[in-house]
């Protein structure tokens, strides 16, 4: 490189998640090295002990916001960050422990913390964008390798990432997968949820989860009918939706509406 | 008349050795297989890979394959799958460009800039092999026609597909029965096989094993049939052949007029079943995606990390809201706007842009789509009460 380093500072943060998505970056293996070439790795605790100061060009931010201490925490990393981009459920939508949200918090906590007094956490837990502007939202649990670097290089590039907001149906039609619901009457959550995982759960058979949240114009009124026609009643339904994605507002409403109908 | 014409019987082991004789000339042979609870496109290599005793029941929203009581190669209708999965395949690399040696400063007016030399490297146009087609269907031959029309009938034909359509050789066979969704007949379609093949077949059952009468329909397919020995068809076959055929129209369950079409929906793009239909549609793109015409794609680049540009192109489809993206937001931005795009570009607007409508009756829409919406079923709402509410709104 020789004299000043040029290459943007990339920094990788954390809050309430299980650490999955971050390490989607330790996954590229075939691309770390070149990676490693393309930018400083200048906070990620996952990987090295060494950190660089900020200001950062790009931040790459994990989990959602669940204590006042992040609160602090996500407005001061935004200071400092250029772009920052969000990654994951719990970063995008609030994640699994979002169904505080639903249960209220001294309920749930005093199931699982003998004593939950100690506890110093908020009622509910939200995605990043509730608190400070975000630049871009990675969506999926985990988030997808091949996507992850789409927003990495584009960032270099200066271009808009290609990350298409249309339905997993599409991906798993490019795939040529057979329709698990329509061929085999398995409830699948593919015609309401975002692209980008390339379909996996019914390329091994499986209907869609719903990992990448709400797709752009989610009609999710509409797929309660055939998934009743694949067996599901309505509490079924509601937990279907209640998962990952639990907190956003296209799949929250619609399993209030399971519920209270 | 001429021996191409002919109507001949195949021996018995015709159609292992006319699978044989099509791979020992250099195709890759494509043709239907049993998998993953469907019958799909795939290449194949002999007559066990064909899904010989299984047959598929389809209704809106519905497909379930089934064990048929006979050993019928071609006992059934339309899967997931149509040819264009090979003749425009779902994603084709257009080009791709990589950096050779240092980037170098140079003038840009005031400034400077990093100039780069690049290699470009065209994506290739050609298949590794021609593709040779088994089990095409007389609606299919007509769905490739009307994409001839769309990707090569201009002034710049697309060479990506002309190369594989020019060099692809088609086995076509006359349906024995009519899926509940099928309406070729009203379409003008089928069930017969009446031209753009190489070969065509018909299966006959005899005592619930298949036989085959075949007929060449090009200077290939002739070449083809002439290494297989086999006398003309008798009487009583071609009989039977036309009989199978009528009891194929004759079984048709749905319908579409499509001569008055055209215009009922012109007349009617403010109908209030456009909202009906719009509160049902998922936006999923399944019907566009099944569909053996819809030919829409998008163009992407990407980047990589050592530098190299790629340029994508990949189905796409007027369902999604990026398909309609201009500066500042999506033409077609309701699920209204967007079925009423799909469903009179198909049957309406296809006759101005290529003279015939963008429809062969296929029913795969209706099969596919996840909340079983059909095309038969909303023109006939919209045609037992047409006219258009006043109001106007987009
Ligand atoms: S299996 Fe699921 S994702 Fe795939 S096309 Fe069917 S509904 Fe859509
Ligand atoms: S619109 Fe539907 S029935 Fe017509 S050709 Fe396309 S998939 Fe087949
Ligand atoms: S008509 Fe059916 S298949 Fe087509 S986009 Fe709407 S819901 Fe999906």
């Amino acid at each position: 490189m020789g004299g000043r380093d040029r290459r943007p500072k990339l920094a990788v943060w954390k809050f309430a998640s299980c650490d999955g998505c971050q390490l989607t970056l330790l996954d590229c293996e075939d691309e770390l090295l070149a990676l490693g070439d393309a930018v400083r790795i200048a906070h990620f605790p996952e990987a090295t002990r060494g950190r660089l100061r900020g200001p950062y060009d790009l931040s790459l931010v994990e989990g959602s916001i669940t204590t006042k201490k992040d609160v602090a925490r996500i407005a001061q990393i935004r200071r400092q960050s250029r772009r920052l981009v969000t990654i994951g459920a719990c970063a995008t939508a609030g994640g699994i422990q979002a169904l505080r949200n639903f249960a209220g918090q001294p309920g749930l906590a005093g199931q699982v913390y003998p004593e939950p007094a100690y506890l110093d956490a908020l009622a509910t837990s939200t995605p990043i964008a509730e608190h400070v502007p975000v630049d871009f939202e990675l969506r999926g649990c985990p988030i997808d390798k091949r996507q992850l670097l789409e927003v990495i290089t584009a960032f270099l590039a200066g271009r808009r990432p290609q990350v298409p907001a249309y339905s997993v149906c599409v991906e798993c039609k490019l795939a040529g997968q057979v329709c698990v619901m329509v061929a085999h009457g398995t409830p699948c959550l593919g015609p309401v949820t975002q692209a980008g995982c390339g379909a996996l759960c019914p390329r091994f058979d499986r209907g869609c989860y719903g990992c990448f949240g709400p797709m752009e114009t989610p009609n999710t009124a509409s797929l309660a009918s055939p998934l009743a026609a694949c067996g599901l009643d309505r509490g079924a339904i509601v937990r279907l939706y209640r998962s990952f994605n639990a907190a956003a507002p296209a799949f929250r409403d619609e399993s209030f509406r399971n519920e209270r109908d | 008349m001429k021996k191409r014409e002919e109507v001949r019987t195949l021996p018995e082991d015709g159609l292992e050795r006319l699978i044989g004789l099509v791979r020992s000339r250099g195709y890759c042979l494509v043709g239907p297989t049993l998998r993953d609870g469907a019958i799909v496109y795939d290449e194949i290599s002999a007559v066990s890979d064909l899904p010989a005793g299984w047959t598929d029941e389809q209704e809106a929203g519905r497909y379930r394959v089934k064990a048929r009581e006979d050993a019928a190669a071609f006992g059934y209708n339309l899967g997931p799958h149509s040819w264009k999965r090979f003749l425009y395949p779902p994603r084709t690399q257009l080009w791709q460009t990589t950096p050779t040696g240092e980037a170098t400063l140079q003038p840009v007016g005031a400034a400077a800039r990093a100039v780069q030399e690049l290699d470009f490297i065209g994506g290739s146009t050609t298949p590794d092999r021609p593709f040779a087609f088994l089990g095409v269907r007389a609606c299919e031959l007509s769905a490739v026609a009307i994409q001839d029309r769309v990707l090569m009938g201009g002034a710049f034909p697309d060479p990506h597909y002309q190369s594989r359509r020019e060099s692809a050789l088609f086995i076509a066979v006359n349906c024995s029965q009519a899926a509940a969704t099928c309406f070729c007949v009203s379409m003008g379609t089928g069930p017969e096989v009446t031209g753009g093949f190489d070969i065509v077949l018909t299966e006959l059952l005899e005592d619930g094993s298949p036989a085959y009468l075949a007929r060449a329909g090009s200077a290939a397919g002739e070449s083809l049939l002439a290494q297989l020995e086999h006398g003309p068809a008798s009487p009583a076959e071609l009989d039977r052949s036309r009989v199978q055929l009528d009891q194929t129209a004759g079984s048709m369950r749905r319908e579409l007029a499509a001569d008055e079409v055209r215009g009922l929906l012109a007349a009617n793009l403010e109908h209030p079943r456009w909202d009906d239909v719009a509160s049902r549609c998922l936006a999923c793109t399944n019907c566009t995606m099944v569909c053996p015409t819809c030919f829409c794609s998008t163009v992407e680049d990407h980047t990589s990390l050592d530098g190299t540009a790629t340029r994508t192109r990949s189905w796409d489809s007027c369902f999604s809201l990026d398909f309609s993206y201009v500066h500042g937001g999506s033409v077609r931005a309701s699920t209204r706007a967007r079925y009423r795009q799909w469903l009179t570009h198909k049957l309406s607007t296809w006759h101005d842009q290529f003279d015939s409508s963008g429809c062969v009756g296929c029913g795969r829409c209706i099969a596919w789509c996840p909340v079983g919406i059909d095309l038969t079923e909303e023109v006939r709402a919209i045609a037992s009460e047409p006219g258009d509410r006043q109001e106007t709104t987009s």
